[in-house]
């Protein structure tokens, strides 16, 4: 397996690998926060959450379309201007989501998954009746193409490095939101103990409608960022949501640190392996291992301590 | 009653005959050959939508993986049939005749060692059954025995779903890929293409899939049946009195898995070929999607399910294939949200009664104080 590499060469392929890895990790960190968010916060099963994060990435690419047309000279920065379209669009629709469908189930949260299973399914037939059943991708302004030579072997792409930046960045704000603000202490409250809090005053209602929206609108940004390294179809969503179930149960529902955590090891390990085997099989060890560890330690890698 | 009026009630005896008649008497008679094979197609789903009534209506385990099980059943059996097909005489234009076309595309130049055993019939049935309770029981005994339940086991086994499905694409030597396992022809001899080997294969299926409801309902009635539905409700309470409660569960989860194996061989042996595109997630959830339509409750109603979704997803993807997956969303998100136990709810809670009623006045008028039995069915 390593029989054919120099040192060097074994250094250098590990450093791009793990580059690729960190792609990778941000693009989890994005999705699976919103559903860390909605899942292990609100204990909803969203199935629906790749469908969000796909929105996000159609708006991507409309405000990219559009801006192209009207204003040329904004070209550069568009891609700020439609992340926070991206995320107002999809927490808009989360809300309203959450007002017409989840709200009705916070008791049975199995059937929470099949309900938005259902919705899911009216999404992604919605995306292809809208937009196409093709896939469709960006172009991306000047500044971020090409890629910044770190060594002679080592060549890193500066939409990954911008996607990163972006991931570090909403991750500090969602957890400023969450462990700081007054909004997040309600939240966390309604969490633990939702007649409790509401007792105390606070409306539950209203916390769990922004709650959901928060989550959705995260994934809308995590589309949004995807739009920089992969192209978009109407079914791209599905593709993720089962990785990123994955991504927040290893990590401990609860638990965000334990989110960022978990997807850091999933997606190093899987573009580690995915340079020495075939990419399914990478992706088949690194699956297997999750559910293995999920089987010996089912509560994740950092489980909270809560009285049931 | 006249037959054994204990173990189907009145109404279930009914569902029982109503549901004979028209598997066994109204469409074969009806229907052209295709679309008898289409409905053969669909009541595979009903072999699948049983086992999920009883480990996720009674015992409350959703399992979204239950693609896993249908796929090794039928993947089982086109192994013995694809062996059958892949004669020396059959397949002497390949570099290395007599293994199976897909692994000759893929350079390989003998059978591997698991496909051996599939050379023999008795051993493909024992496979069929034995291997996906035997996954069930591995998947089982290691969730259960640690209390995971409720949404991470649905999780989890929707993993495991993807993860067999990666596996048997990624791996097209030993498992024929994307494509699947094709070109099937004849079972111990048989030529089952023919349209009089379909015609019989459908009364097979009918017959096997009868067996299956008796079995689940004889499950149902016996004790183990109320301790599955103890356990949904508290399961605390049941582990309290002193049951092994992960020990109900596994054996639930692998009954689930035989019957959806069952269902999955007959799918191949009706529609000549296996594929992943029957193993994944989307398929499990879609399995899911029947049993709820029809009601998770319900034995008859996961029967009822699967032909209607069925029959509904083909004649509206044939005319509208726009609206199709418009209409199943829908109607998902309504069953959920307004009728959680499905059609056989919208039976109990709405005609029965009437029937009950119709039938009660008219039993008065003849005999009266004869009207008890007529309690609603689940």
């Amino acid at each position: 397996m390593f029989g054919d590499y120099s040192i060097s060469d074994l250094g250098a392929i590990l450093a791009m690998q793990g580059f690729a890895g960190l792609i990778l990790f941000s693009v989890y960190v994005l999705m699976a926060l919103g559903l860390a968010i909605i899942f292990g916060q609100m204990g909803v099963i969203n199935m629906a959450h790749g469908e969000f994060m796909i929105l996000g990435a159609y708006v991507t690419w409309m405000t990219s379309n559009a801006v192209q047309h009207v204003a040329p000279w904004l070209f550069p920065g568009y891609f700020f201007i439609a992340m926070i379209l991206a995320f107002i669009a999809s927490g808009a629709l989360g809300m309203l989501v959450e007002w017409a469908l989840i709200r009705h189930l916070y008791k049975r949260p199995l059937d929470t998954l099949l309900a938005t299973w259902g919705l899911s399914l009216i999404l992604q037939q919605a995306y292809r009746s809208i937009f196409g059943a093709r896939e469709v991708g960006v172009e991306l302004p000047e500044w971020m193409m090409g890629s910044w030579q770190a060594t002679d072997s080592i060549q890193i792409p500066i939409n990954g490095m911008f996607v990163m930046a972006l991931t570090i960045l909403i991750t500090i704000v969602v957890f400023y939101i969450l462990f700081w603000s007054s909004w997040g202490k309600q939240v966390r409250a309604v969490v633990q103990n939702r007649v409790m809090a509401g007792a105390v005053g606070i409306n539950t209602e209203k916390v769990d409608r922004y709650t959901f929206g928060l989550g959705c609108g995260i994934a809308g940004i995590a589309g949004s960022a995807f739009t920089m390294i992969g192209s978009t179809g109407p079914t791209a969503g599905q593709l993720y949501i089962v990785d990123t179930f994955l991504v927040v149960v290893f990590g401990g529902a609860a638990s965000l640190f334990g989110t960022i955590a978990s997807a850091f090891s999933i997606s190093q390990t899987q573009s580690t392996l995915e340079f020495f085997l075939s990419g399914s099989m990478a992706k088949v060890i690194t699956l297997l291992t999750i559910v293995a560890i999920l089987m010996v330690r089912p509560q994740g890698l950092f489980a909270l301590k809560v009285r049931k | 009653m006249i037959i054994n009026s204990r173990f189907f009630n009145r109404s279930e005896l009914l569902g029982f005959l109503a549901l004979a008649v028209l598997l066994l008497l109204i469409l074969p008679l009806s229907l052209d050959i295709f679309r008898l094979n289409l409905v053969a197609k669909y009541l595979t789903y009903a072999f699948v939508g049983i086992g999920l009534v009883l480990c996720w209506g009674y015992g409350g385990i959703l399992s979204l993986g239950q693609g896993v099980f249908f796929g090794l059943g039928g993947y089982c059996m086109a192994m013995y049939l694809k062996l059958e097909a892949s004669s020396v005489a059959n397949t002497k234009i390949q570099s290395t005749p007599g293994i199976p076309d897909f692994m000759d595309w893929n350079q390989l130049t003998q059978i591997p060692l698991f496909w051996k055993p599939f050379h023999s019939f008795p051993v493909t049935v024992l496979a069929i059954l034995l291997v996906p309770a035997f996954f069930a029981l591995i998947i089982g005994a290691a969730m259960f025995k640690r209390r995971v339940g409720g949404v991470y086991f649905a999780i989890i086994t929707q993993a495991i779903a993807a993860i067999l499905t990666i596996l048997i694409v990624g791996q097209q030597g030993y498992t024929g890929g994307i494509n699947g396992i094709t070109d099937l022809r004849t079972l111990h001899g048989w030529d089952i293409r023919t349209d009089h080997a379909k015609f019989i294969l459908y009364f097979v299926e009918v017959v096997l899939l009868f067996g299956c409801i008796v079995a689940a309902q004889f499950i149902r009635l016996t004790k183990l049946g109320r301790i599955l539905v103890a356990m949904r409700e508290q399961e605390d309470r049941v582990r309290f009195s002193g049951y092994s409660v992960a020990n109900f569960k596994i054996f639930a989860f692998c009954a689930a898995a035989v019957f959806a194996a069952i269902g999955g061989a007959m799918f191949t042996l009706e529609v000549g070929f296996m594929s992943p595109s029957f193993v994944g997630i989307v398929p499990s959830i879609e399995m899911v999607i029947y049993t709820a339509v029809g009601g998770r409750m319900s034995i008859f109603g996961a029967v009822w399910g699967a032909l209607l979704v069925n029959f509904a997803k083909t004649s509206l993807s044939e005319s509208f294939p726009q609206l199709w997956l418009f209409g199943l969303g829908a109607l998902f998100i309504a069953v959920v949200l307004a009728f959680p136990n499905g059609l056989s709810g919208i039976w109990a809670d709405r005609v029965q009664p009437r029937i009950d009623r119709l039938l009660a006045s008219r039993k008065s008028k003849s005999a009266p104080g004869l009207v008890a039995d007529g309690a609603p069915a689940e």
